[in-house]
């Protein structure tokens, strides 16, 4: 750790006039150290406009990718074919086949990116907390390198092949949970779920889980299952359909909603175990609730658009920049700027190289990491004591 | 040096009562059979070698950890038996705990002691919330901190954020664990009388004698787990337990100007 004193120094003085208003002066009372005039706190976006004006966006950003495409619908009649699917308003013969693509394809898959951008953001939060790591993000805890077998066991070998095109979902989201199953109990001991043995077990089984895939790949791959298999790992959302977006949505917001009454302990258990327990927080419950939570959004998540990396972890980081670590905040801004960020990744992903698809993965570190570190550059952010 | 109490405890009188604890941590057994009393207001203070089983002793007290025999009760009722936010309004603690990963801002820390009080899992914080924490700042004297990152804070700047954020839990029984650490000798003094002041029954865990016998009403004194003495500190604090205990060489003397007890202290010879 750095010396007190360098931290103390490497504070970006920012100018008070800019921060909006003028600081009240400091009473001299006895015990007002020297440092009277310190240097004001961290700068902050207020949560709820941003909140709204992200909504806005993301509305805004739903019409925009159902209307680009490379099928060359105009922008008047996607937004007529939209009016008219929800109002029932009549269509001309000829447009059925655009209905379609504006429906069928194009609508389900903007919503699904929506829906897994703010399940990974949010459970990437919840993680985080949970295990009071800044490398933590919903994957750590061996979700997704357990989702990754299941759904390359369907890939590969022709696994579950009873199920038809709910294979690789139910495949993937069932070997999720035994994954997280298997983590949460050989990380368990007596004194409950200590967040370094959660980390460190989670960790070494997706290690052991990911080498199972590569085993798989590396046996049975033929070209065309090997570049599937290349796209569950990067993910993607191709397979959307209507038939995937209501389970993952009512998922994914009863995930919100626990998370939403859970923000104030969330805030007790990110200061320490025994901060929690003192201000009437049990750890122990909390990280099971919590454990169990990111289980279920992360492997209904992972099971329809694979394992999208970069999300969970860096999206709670970046909403954090912006309004501070408070997670009642934290939680109304995440979930919408990860839905943001992944509808337009997947508009990036589809029509780039269209009509080839690029992995989901690649372009949300193409998008993401720059606009990280950009960040990151102009805030002073802290997370674990470092500046 | 008193008689242990070693009947049963006239509990309902008093605001704090540790009735024959014992503790276990990984199938160690670091606290034996304490029992230690607390009146409504008294400051009362625990001293004891590094390893003596203060700090998991008061862990129990702040519920971070269930006592393996014994009880601690609250004006009568059994802690570990409350629910946990009912007991976090009664009793609050400066742990000695320093894992904050995430950059609250000092006013968020400190809010976080009204969690307790909070009506309804989606509640956020109340009106009179604001003006309760600025209130337990300007206490502290760090009033001045409130929009600062508490992790840009020094040591003693910190303590005395969560001192304020234990005040703002508006707690019957406030238990602190050294306190006094890393705080400067004028925030010492302060943070002592200032808890004094406060109102609650003080279960303090310090190191530094001098301290002890000039701010607490009641010392006990705690070695290999086990409490060895209580009592006043002047009864309390004499060479030869002083010697037993903490294997040094004490001189009483009183302070020339306040009166005070004072020990000094050097190396057995």
């Amino acid at each position: 750790m750095a010396p007190r004193h360098t931290r103390a120094r490497a504070c970006r003085p920012v100018p008070c006039a800019a921060r909006g208003k003028a600081r009240p002066p400091v009473s001299s009372t006895a015990t007002a150290p020297a440092t009277a005039a310190a240097p004001p706190g961290p700068r902050r976006t207020p949560a709820v406009p941003l909140a709204a004006a992200l909504a806005l966006a993301l509305l805004v950003s739903l019409v925009c990718a159902v209307a680009v495409g490379s099928s060359g619908l105009g922008w008047s009649q996607v937004l007529r074919l939209l009016r008219a699917g929800l109002t029932g308003g009549r269509l001309e013969a000829d447009e059925a086949a655009a209905y379609a693509i504006v429906w069928e394809i194009r609508l389900p898959r903007a919503v699904l990116a929506a829906v897994v951008g703010a399940g990974l953001a949010a459970t990437g939060v919840a993680v985080q907390a949970m295990v009071r790591n800044a490398l933590a993000d919903p994957f750590v805890l061996g979700i997704s390198s357990g989702a990754s077998v299941g759904a390359n066991a369907v890939l590969m070998l022709g696994a579950f092949a009873s199920l038809g095109v709910w294979a690789l979902s139910a495949s993937a989201f069932a070997a999720a949970l035994l994954a997280m199953v298997l983590v949460y109990l050989t990380a368990r001991t007596a004194h409950g779920l200590t967040p370094l043995r959660l980390v460190l077990t989670g960790t070494a089984m997706s290690y052991g889980f990911s080498a199972l895939t590569a085993l798989m790949v590396f046996a049975a791959a033929r070209g065309e299952a090997a570049r599937s298999a290349m796209m569950w790992l990067l993910g993607s959302l191709g397979g959307a359909t209507w038939g995937s977006v209501p389970i993952a949505a009512v998922t994914v917001l009863a995930g919100l909603a626990y998370l939403a009454c859970a923000a104030g302990r969330l805030d007790a258990l990110a200061m320490g175990d025994e901060t929690a327990a003192s201000l009437g927080v049990d750890p122990d419950r909390l990280r099971r609730e919590l454990f169990v939570v990111t289980a279920a959004v992360t492997g209904t998540v992972v099971a329809v658009s694979g394992a999208i990396g970069f999300v969970g972890l860096m999206v709670p980081h970046l909403v954090r920049m912006l309004v501070g670590a408070g997670h009642r905040r934290v939680l109304l801004v995440a979930p919408l700027a990860g839905a943001l960020l992944l509808v337009w990744v997947d508009i990036v992903s589809r029509t780039l190289l269209a009509p080839a698809e690029l992995p989901v993965g690649v372009v949300t570190a193409a998008l993401g990491v720059p606009c990280f570190l950009l960040l990151m550059r102009r805030r002073g952010y802290s997370f674990g004591g470092g500046r | 040096m008193t008689a242990l109490p070693t009947t049963a405890l006239p509990t309902a009188a008093l605001d704090l009562a540790v009735d024959g604890v014992s503790v276990d941590l990984a199938g160690v057994r670091l606290v034996h059979d304490v029992t230690l009393t607390a009146a409504a207001g008294q400051v009362v203070g625990l001293i004891g070698p590094n390893g003596s089983g203060k700090s998991t002793l008061l862990r129990c007290v702040y519920r971070a950890l269930r006592p393996a025999a014994g009880a601690v009760l609250l004006g009568g009722d059994e802690l570990h038996a409350l629910a946990p936010r009912e007991a976090a309004r009664r009793v609050a603690a400066l742990p000695q705990e320093h894992s904050a990963e995430f950059d609250f801002t000092v006013a968020e820390v400190v809010g976080m002691g009204r969690l307790p009080h909070r009506r309804g899992a989606l509640a956020g914080p109340s009106a009179g919330d604001a003006d309760r924490c600025a209130e337990a700042l300007r206490r502290v004297g760090a009033a001045h901190l409130a929009a600062r990152g508490f992790l840009s804070l020094s040591g003693g700047e910190k303590q005395r954020v969560l001192i304020a954020r234990a005040l703002v839990q508006e707690p019957r029984v406030l238990v602190l664990d050294e306190p006094t650490n890393h705080l400067d000798i004028a925030h010492q003094l302060e943070v002592l009388a200032l808890v004094r002041e406060a109102g609650p029954t003080v279960l303090t865990a310090l190191h530094d004698l001098n301290l002890a016998a000039g701010h607490c009403d009641l010392l006990y004194v705690v070695a290999d787990g086990r409490i060895v003495a209580s009592g006043p500190p002047a009864e309390v604090l004499e060479p030869g337990l002083l010697a037993e205990v903490f294997r040094v060489r004490a001189t009483p003397v009183r302070h020339p100007v306040t009166g005070a007890l004072q020990l000094l202290l050097d190396r057995l010879p």
